[in-house]
């Protein structure tokens, strides 16, 4: 069981007021608030253990060293990898611009997404299309959410190379059957490569990239309690000889001549530059606090708060919930039906509660279900039932001042 | 009346609000309701004010060396705003809207509406009005 309270008081921002409110917040798949061991790593790090690493012989160096290459172990276990698999990034956007400007597929070749995708899973690819004479598919999606998964055999030919796709949408919450799709898709052609975007999954969930059998697979550390500026790219082993470097430079190397260059193997290969070595400490640090509370007790109390708001809002005849699906992750898109999303969230900040509203970079996803956006209440391990019925109140004031 | 005369106007009609921001909002949900609906030929692509997170459509044109705006919104407070923003702006002379500060925002306490986070929604509104004023007083 969850202990709310003793969460609660982890985090120091809750105890902010907004517009003489206690804060309410629900934006969390935009990104999450630090727990106080989060912070105080920072601190820690800049107090007592900052240089640069991979670089000097002196002991503050090695040390920061270690503990940079530490926080690559506890990442890599975090999520069932290995730690000669994980490549930090600036995020989940970067890791996949790596992938795409990294690959080497043929021209002409066909990439397939979904139409629940964040522009971030979207952009990179369509930008590859169009220099490399490509094609991006789509697998289309049901108005429940769910992807139409049998037009995935005949959405892939003998150009397909790559299948992009979140594991879970950060826009309706729903939770894609990723590893059924990446078993169906490999038994077509075993060389198709998939890629996860676990943006809104490695918050949530338990996630082993081993069993799911994914060959890339990207995360962000802000949404999940960690820094900004912290980021994870999975590539799985046998396929990092296969990735070119999209960018290059100091600390990725062997040795350098002005005619040759001779890259070291592995991660560092495509960590040029100085990292965001703080960050990744940070991030390190978030997964061991997930892990203090544990990933499947943070997904039952998560689950707990999204059966009560759908509970909760299905009572209010106004409003529209998208994806009524089974298997969603803590987050609910919604309309209150003739009530433009911009005006709902400005009277829910009055009232205290963060929410997003807008497309959230979904646009073909918004288009699908033809609306201009949504507004989108997603949950953490420090939300409370409380708070969602305060969120109902202020939400049922919202549609009274707006009628 | 002078912008600055309307402005002030504008302000002591919402003092007797005080703190009751609901008040306040409902208020100008009320103002965006009875806002004149744009021509639907004006309802143009052209017309529509980029960086909003709701649409914003203004229509602006010269009659006797003043500025007529007519505009809507698909959102109700954004439209209130609108309504505002033309109540202040429309029927003056281009020299003058160009130059308006418009601080009856600041005192009314809609600031937020200016802040960066707002898809800059009024902000862009504004710098439209302006930009369309001056761009019809140099046409003539
Ligand atoms: C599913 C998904 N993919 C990608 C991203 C982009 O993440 P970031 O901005 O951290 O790179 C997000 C975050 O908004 C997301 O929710």
């Amino acid at each position: 069981m969850i202990d709310s309270k003793h969460i609660r008081e982890q985090f120091p921002i809750l105890k902010k007021w907004i517009n003489n409110k206690p804060l309410v917040y629900f934006d969390n798949g935009a990104t999450t608030q630090k727990p106080q061991v989060v912070i105080d790593s920072i601190v820690k790090y800049y107090s007592e253990q900052n240089a640069n690493i991979h670089r000097g012989v002196h002991t503050l160096s090695r040390e920061a060293t270690e503990l940079f290459e530490r926080s690559r172990q506890t990442v890599a276990s975090f999520i069932s990898a290995k730690s000669s698999e994980i490549i930090f990034t600036a995020g989940t956007t970067d890791g996949i611009n790596l992938i795409a400007n990294g690959s080497n597929f043929p021209k002409g070749s066909e990439i397939i997404v979904s139409q629940m995708e964040h522009h971030s899973n979207i952009l990179p690819w369509q930008l590859w299309c169009e220099r490399n004479e490509g094609k991006l598919k789509v697998i289309p999606i049901n108005k429940d959410g769910s992807l139409q998964i049998e037009k995935l055999e005949s959405l892939i030919t003998t150009k397909t190379v790559l299948i992009a796709m979140a594991h879970v949408s950060n826009t309706l919450g729903v939770i894609n059957p990723v590893k059924e799709i990446i078993q169906r898709a490999k038994a077509i052609n075993s060389k198709i490569l998939v890629l996860i975007d676990g943006a809104q999954s490695v918050p949530h969930m338990s996630v082993d990239v081993k069993d799911m059998n994914c060959d890339f697979f990207v995360f962000s550390g802000h949404k999940m309690y960690a820094p900004t500026g912290s980021g994870v790219l999975f590539v799985k082993e046998n396929l990092f000889n296969t990735l070119k470097q999209s960018k290059t430079g100091g600390g990725t190397i062997k040795s350098v001549s002005f005619e040759k260059t001779e890259y070291v193997d592995g991660p560092l290969r495509f960590e040029a530059g100085t990292p965001n070595i703080e960050a990744v400490v940070g991030l390190a640090q978030a997964c061991e606090f997930m892990n203090s509370l544990g990933v499947k007790n943070i997904s039952a109390h998560e689950h707990l708060l999204l059966e009560h708001a759908q509970k909760e809002l299905s009572t209010i005849s106004e409003v529209e919930v998208y994806a009524n699906h089974s298997n969603k992750a803590a987050v609910i898109s919604f309309n209150v039906k003739g009530q433009h999303p911009f005006d709902v969230g400005t009277l829910l900040d009055k009232y205290g509660i963060a929410v997003r509203t807008g497309h959230h970079c979904t646009q073909p996803l918004m288009s699908y279900y033809g609306i201009q956006g949504t507004v989108r209440a997603s949950f953490a391990i420090y939300n409370t039932k409380e708070e969602i019925d305060i969120f109902i109140e202020a939400l049922k004031k919202t549609i009274k001042l707006l009628n | 009346m002078s912008i600055k005369e309307i402005e002030d106007e504008i302000v002591s009609e919402f003092e007797i609000f005080g703190e009751d921001w609901e008040g306040k909002y409902e208020h100008l949900i009320d103002l965006g309701k009875s806002l004149p609906m744009i021509d639907e030929k004006n309802r143009t692509e052209e017309n529509i004010i980029k960086g909003c997170q709701s649409r914003v459509w203004l229509n602006s044109v010269l009659k006797d060396g003043k500025v007529i705006y007519t505009a809507d919104s698909d959102a109700i407070i954004t439209k209130g705003m609108v309504a505002l923003m033309i109540r202040v702006l429309s029927k003056q002379a281009p020299t003058e809207i160009a130059k308006a500060e418009l601080g009856f925002i600041n005192k009314i306490g809609l600031k937020e509406h200016l802040s960066p986070t707002r898809a800059n929604g009024l902000v862009s509104m504004i710098n439209r009005m302006k930009l369309d004023a001056i761009k019809l007083s140099q046409k003539n």
